[in-house]
């Protein structure tokens, strides 16, 4: 019985060890159009023909409901209707990353 | 007589005395680039990271490319490896932090050319199984078709320069992108960038395999006319 508690618990530290938090994926990720801030002031933007979504704007974010900002993270713009510019990331992170994700954004925004 | 005994001693240490490949990779290559696998698996490990992996540098590059490059390097990547790094707010957006990037250093003719020939050795077969030789079907495609492909329907442009000073900063440019590697290795390396570095910021757009072949040729046209132009 002990050994299967500290096998539980060696599971639960590993996986909480080698998830990446949505702070540090939006570093990695989204920065680089969505800006350091947030605030759609990327690297990237310069050139863009369509400007990045201000995560910082409650009126920008406010009418995406969390369902759509899970699903433009993981298949990209075009699955909401929006720009071929905004990839998809469902290669690159889990569900549960993308969910951790959109209540990032949710904080950014200070709405929903 | 002495002067044959020098002669023949010199011939004999001079195999010796050239600069050993893998050497010069251990040396002055490895504190920065990984030079055995497997790529980063976690975001922490990515951020260890202060150049690009080169532990299947035979598979991706180019050798004529590699070595004049490690004799005159010059930044592919205008916001540094890794971009998120080198980084800082301005006035309307973000731009590199140019104080961050540090130049790559150059190599002597000799070193590039053992360092080059130690590099394209660099092949996994765990890595060289994604790459069929012939995988990139050739073809010509005209510039403005080309883009059409790269920025309107996939949006490569976002994070990629088609020349220089227009296209997105974060990725390497492109326009010198078929003279630095071998078309097989872009062809799989668009298909699925996780399969060879699961944690870069490149995206898999899952784009459809005719669109690669388009993407590739479209590379091919850019270099060839970066090339010209020099």
């Amino acid at each position: 019985m002990k050994s299967n508690s500290l096998l539980f618990l060696l599971a639960l530290v590993s996986s909480t060890v080698s998830a990446t938090s949505a702070e540090d994926n939006y570093k990695t990720y989204c920065w680089q159009c969505h800006g350091m801030q947030g605030n759609g002031a990327g690297v990237n933007v310069g050139d863009m023909s369509v400007q990045p979504r201000d995560h910082t704007s409650a009126k920008a974010m406010g009418g995406r409901s969390d369902a759509d900002l899970f699903k433009v993270i993981k298949e990209g713009g075009l699955a909401i209707d929006k720009s071929v510019l905004m990839p998809p990331w469902g290669a690159t992170l889990s569900d549960d990353e993308i969910h951790e994700l959109v209540k990032y954004l949710r904080k950014l925004c200070q709405c929903g | 007589m002495k002067r044959y005994w020098l002669l023949i001693g010199l011939w004999i240490a001079a195999p010796a005395l050239a600069a050993d490949g893998k050497d010069i990779l251990e040396q002055q290559c490895a504190s920065c680039h990984a030079l055995r696998g497997p790529a980063a698996q976690t975001v922490a490990e990515l951020w260890q990271r202060k150049g690009p992996d080169l532990f299947y540098a035979g598979i991706k590059y180019k050798r004529d490319w590699l070595e004049s490059w490690l004799i005159k390097p010059q930044r592919l990547r205008p916001a540094g490896y890794l971009y998120f790094q080198h980084i800082k707010p301005g006035d309307k957006q973000d731009v590199p932090d140019t104080q961050t990037l540090t130049p790559h250093p150059a190599l002597a003719a000799s070193d590039a050319k053992a360092a080059s020939d130690a590099l394209l050795e660099l092949k996994p077969p765990a890595l060289s199984a994604l790459v069929t030789a012939g995988d990139f079907k050739g073809g010509d495609i005209s510039l403005s078709s080309g883009e059409m492909v790269f920025d309107k329907f996939n949006g490569c442009l976002a994070c990629h320069q088609i020349e220089h000073d227009f296209g997105g900063l974060s990725g390497p440019e492109v326009y010198t992108g078929a003279k630095r590697m071998q078309e097989d290795y872009l062809v799989s390396f668009i298909r699925n960038p996780q399969a060879w570095n699961p944690k870069i910021p490149m995206p898999n757009k899952h784009t459809a395999e005719p669109n690669i072949q388009k993407i590739v040729q479209y590379l091919v046209a850019l270099a060839r006319g970066a090339a010209d132009e020099k």
